[in-house]
């Protein structure tokens, strides 16, 4: 795949179709991959890369291309699609400045799970089927991908491309995903539980702000927890509870314009699944609203910017309560 | 030297936490291990190392500084300080050991930060050596040797023991005390597991990297074109300034707890847009001068100012957390002839 | 345990001047009405309202004034505009003295000194000015320049007009950047005066205000043939601590706070561009 995104890439650049290319860089090592842009065909070839752990969603940096101007060229995965239709919708990003290129996607591999595996001093991995080999100073390593995988792409919601100029690969079909079974699991424990649950997660919060600086919901110019007049800095706080009120405040806030992209829960350190915050008010907005995916349609009103008569009144919150 | 079975590991913890507090690294629910209070039932962990580097123990993320109590027009500061207990942390490794020197050279030069000095002095430190040092580990790049860690008293795992030496007063009387749990053994004992982890460090991607192309002056790193490319992916968390073991600066605030003013520092970031912001703005416009301040500071700066240490350990932890891969080997690699 | 430099001590505020319709001059003593410590010329040191925060400022007072600390406080952020409404009698929090200081007892001795300042650029140099008069018989001739928005926007007008401009071999030019009624003195930019008035540049300079006023006024002082060794500049940035550990403050490897805040220009020009 990455051979014919580059030719196709070197082509658009060549005539004119683009300015730029935005897609992964290979880092340092094989499963460290940076977000990039690409200026020339000499640029895609040497340091262009699609493959296992391109898990990054790019749609947050078009954010910044689009206040660039030009046209760039922008391979979206399925669920990138999402994230970029929303951004649309909320007039963070221009269609015109973009030029989609819809990539298949089977799934991104995790490499904190082939950490947890055992895997360590890690050479070289490849993979071809269903089989990943991991190569390390200690010995190799084979893992089949369901071992590997991410936890956000083994509950995939859709493999559809929402929004794309071409496609490359096949375009798939929103799936029947089990995203909601560990919120399931969560509504069922006793609200001590569910406390204690949430207090051991969010304990671990070192308040780095790379979920929020991550997610492309979070566009807002300026946060208020980076506004030292606010009070309520980002730094660490003097209470702890306010770390966990920071979660909270941030889902609700992205609420009903989430698309479930899982990019906090990827990039924290700390391994805290605050998906399921976000799958938390996704799932109650489905069963409230109607069945609601956000970044699905551009010209959609959200459930919670509309009102229309059958809406849920507010005593549902204590009739849920008492449930 | 001492060894002990590691059968009897825990015997050893007990022993230690029955006189001192002592901390370990232990995984908590995420599978990360994190330098964990001992008592019955917590494990030593298996990881090469802690998701926080050790410095939190001495440089904690949020710490009170000073009270106040106001009324009307006056102030009463009221002095919370108090020594710390001693406590002991064991298995901190050597490039974490290291950062502890590169820590003192900031909070124990004059004026001498009392907050710090206190944890320091009443700090115990048991190092580990590394058994199976990772891809991303490039403590040597900085002179730190994982197989024989710095620290009050350095230890060493093997299969069946973990073997123990005091390098100070401190250890010596801390060993003193377990001596009874503790075998004596030939000095020669870790050696095996010493060289072993030698030939792994060789083998590791990056044993050849070296930090001294850093040592020209400090305009022409600064102004080097390739901030301007490497700095770009750059999504301006905190997390490689947090996970970091030499990582300093911190920020002072006051919290009102409706009985008094708690004055408090916390763990700050160059990477933060509000980092530098004065009321008439900020000298540091975009991500590229906070970018560029962290890296400067680390490979630059530091070094200029303290004998040529640099503010790096090579503990990789930047490296496995950072959420778009960017870190200071790139920069180091991208940036290192610049500087001639 | 050993005194912290973190750990403030308690002032009373007794005398609150209005200078201008943004700033005040506050004048500052310890609980038992002695001066809190003793500072060099260029100094600074940490206030605070608990609960409100801590900033940096400049000493405005001279080191020859035994009795009292004071400090020209422009109002611009939450601290600042907190102490603007304070009456005399508060108690306020108090450290240092921080920084580095102006080199009056070597550099300057003997030499004509050429002060120029812009705004509330003029609090950090009255220090100076006002040691350097109290030790007149150590440096030449002294002139200072020093310009503001308006007429009402000029520090502590008062002491310039009934004790500087009184002073013999010293002379003060000021000026406003726009005519204003009841102004009879010089109309114009603080750069372009200084190039006007043409100083020969046998003087040592000592300049604080807006950084345009500064980067300006360099230009101007180049073509009068001044070489940046001869100039000294105090710099601004934001500061937590004030001993050049809380790490925000440097420019290049120097701290602000600690080997700073006064800069002769040809070691400035060394450390990178981004102040």
């Amino acid at each position: 795949m990455r051979e014919q995104m580059i030719s196709r890439a070197c082509e658009l650049l060549a005539n004119g179709s683009v300015d730029r290319v935005i897609g992964w860089e290979r880092g340092e090592f094989v499963y460290d991959v940076t977000p990039a842009v690409f200026n020339d065909a000499e640029d895609l070839k040497s340091r262009f890369v699609f493959d296992l752990f391109c898990g990054a969603n790019l749609s947050k940096y078009l954010v910044s291309e689009t206040a660039k101007g030009g046209k760039v060229l922008a391979f979206l995965k399925p669920c990138d699609t999402y994230s970029f239709n929303q951004l649309l919708a909320e007039h963070r990003v221009k269609r015109e400045n973009f030029y989609i290129i819809g990539v298949e996607c089977n799934g991104m591999a995790d490499i904190n799970r082939i950490r947890e595996a055992g895997a360590s001093g890690i050479k070289s991995i490849s993979s071809a089927g269903d089989k990943v080999t991991v190569s390390t100073v200690y010995g190799d390593r084979e893992f089949t991908l369901s071992d590997v995988i991410a936890e956000r792409c083994s509950s995939c919601k859709s493999r559809h491309h929402v929004v794309y100029d071409e496609l490359m690969g096949k375009d798939g079909e929103v799936l029947d995903s089990n995203r909601f079974d560990m919120v399931e699991k969560l509504e069922k424990m006793t609200p001590d539980e569910r406390f204690e649950f949430w207090r051991g997660e969010l304990s671990r919060c070192i308040r780095c702000n790379a979920c929020r600086n991550v997610c492309p919901a979070c566009t807002c110019e300026k946060c208020i927890f980076d506004n030292a007049s606010s009070g309520f800095e980002n730094k660490a706080a003097a209470d702890t509870f306010e770390e966990n009120m920071f979660h909270i405040i941030r889902a609700f806030h992205v609420a009903g314009r989430c698309t479930d992209c899982g990019e906090c829960s990827r990039v924290c350190p700390a391994h805290i699944p605050l998906h399921l915050l976000n799958r938390k008010f996704i799932k109650d907005i489905n069963e409230l609203y109607g069945d609601y995916q956000a970044g699905a349609e551009v010209n959609e009103r959200g459930p919670l910017v509309n009102f229309t008569q059958d809406d849920a009144n507010p005593s549902i919150v204590n009739e849920r309560g008492n449930g | 030297m001492y060894r002990i079975s590691l059968d009897s590991i825990d015997n050893l913890f007990a022993a230690i936490s029955a006189v001192e507090k002592l901390y370990i690294p232990a995984d908590r629910e995420d599978g990360q291990s994190y330098f964990t209070e001992w008592k019955e039932g917590v494990k030593l962990s298996d990881n090469l190392n802690t998701f926080r580097s050790a410095k939190g123990l001495f440089f904690p993320q949020v710490q009170d500084l000073v009270s106040f109590r106001t009324e009307g027009k006056k102030i009463e500061v009221i002095d919370t300080r108090k020594e710390t207990e001693d406590f002991v942390v064991f298995g901190v490794r050597a490039c974490d050991a290291a950062s502890f020197g590169i820590l003192d050279r900031v909070f124990l030069s004059d004026p001498v930060d009392s907050y710090y000095k206190t944890n320091r002095d009443h700090g115990t430190v048991m190092t580990l050596a590394c058994n199976r040092p990772d891809e991303t580990c490039f403590c040597t790049s900085f002179g730190i040797d994982p197989s024989d860690p710095a620290g009050d008293i350095s230890c060493w795992k093997d299969k069946e023991n973990l073997y123990l030496k005091s390098l100070t007063e401190k250890g010596e009387k801390l060993v003193y005390a377990l001596k009874d749990l503790l075998t004596e053994c030939d000095e020669n004992a870790a050696d095996t597991v010493k060289a072993e982890v030698k030939a792994v460090m060789n083998e590791l991607p990056l044993s050849n990297l070296k930090p001294d192309d850093f040592t020209g002056e400090q305009l022409s790193v600064f102004n080097s074109e390739k901030w301007k490319e490497l700095y770009r992916s750059c999504i301006g968390c905190g997390t490689c300034t947090f996970v970091c073991p030499t990582c300093q600066c911190y920020d002072i605030k006051d919290f009102n707890t409706g009985k008094g003013i708690e004055r408090f520092r916390c763990w700050d970031s160059c990477m933060y847009s509000d980092f530098t912001m004065m009321a008439s703005g900020t000298p540091r416009l975009t991500q590229l001068e906070r970018f560029r301040q962290r890296f400067m500071h680390k490979l630059v700066y530091f070094p200029m100012n303290n004998d040529g240490v640099y503010g790096c350990v090579g503990c990789g932890r930047c490296l496995r957390k950072c959420p778009v891969s960017m870190n200071i080997v790139k920069v180091m690699k991208s940036l290192g002839g610049d500087a001639k | 345990m050993i005194n912290d430099t973190l750990i403030p001590s308690v002032a009373v505020v007794t005398d609150i001047r209005t200078d201008t319709p943004d700033v005040k001059t506050f004048r500052v003593v310890t609980q038992d009405g002695k001066k809190p410590f003793d500072h060099k010329p260029g100094q600074c040191a940490m206030l605070s309202i608990p609960g409100v925060g801590e900033a940096m400022f400049s000493i405005t007072s001279s080191p020859t004034v035994k009795e009292y600390l004071e400090f020209s406080i422009k109002k611009c952020g939450c601290l600042t505009s907190w102490l603007h409404m304070i009456e005399p009698g508060q108690e306020i929090c108090i450290r240092g003295p921080y920084g580095n200081s102006f080199p009056v007892d070597t550099d300057f001795v003997d030499k004509d000194l050429l002060f120029v300042a812009g705004g509330i650029g003029l609090a950090p140099l009255r220090s100076v000015i006002n040691y350097c008069r109290a030790n007149r018989e150590n440096y030449r001739h002294i002139d200072v320049v020093y310009g503001a928005r308006s007429m009402d926007d000029l520090v502590d007008y008062q002491e310039i007009i009934s004790e500087w401009q009184k002073e013999e071999d010293m002379n003060v030019y000021l000026t406003i950047d726009r005519p204003q009624e009841g102004w009879n003195g010089h109309v114009g930019f603080v750069p372009n005066y200084v190039t006007e008035l043409g100083f020969d540049k046998t003087r040592t300079v000592i300049i604080c205000g807006p950084p345009i006023m500064i980067k300006f006024t360099l230009a101007g002082l180049t073509t009068l043939g001044f070489e940046k060794s001869q100039i000294y500049t105090t710099m601004e940035m934001r500061m937590k601590c004030g001993v050049g550990k809380c790490g925000r403050c440097n420019i290049g490897n120097k701290y602000v706070c600690h080997d700073g805040p006064v800069f002769r220009l040809d070691q400035l020009s060394e450390l990178p561009d981004e102040y």
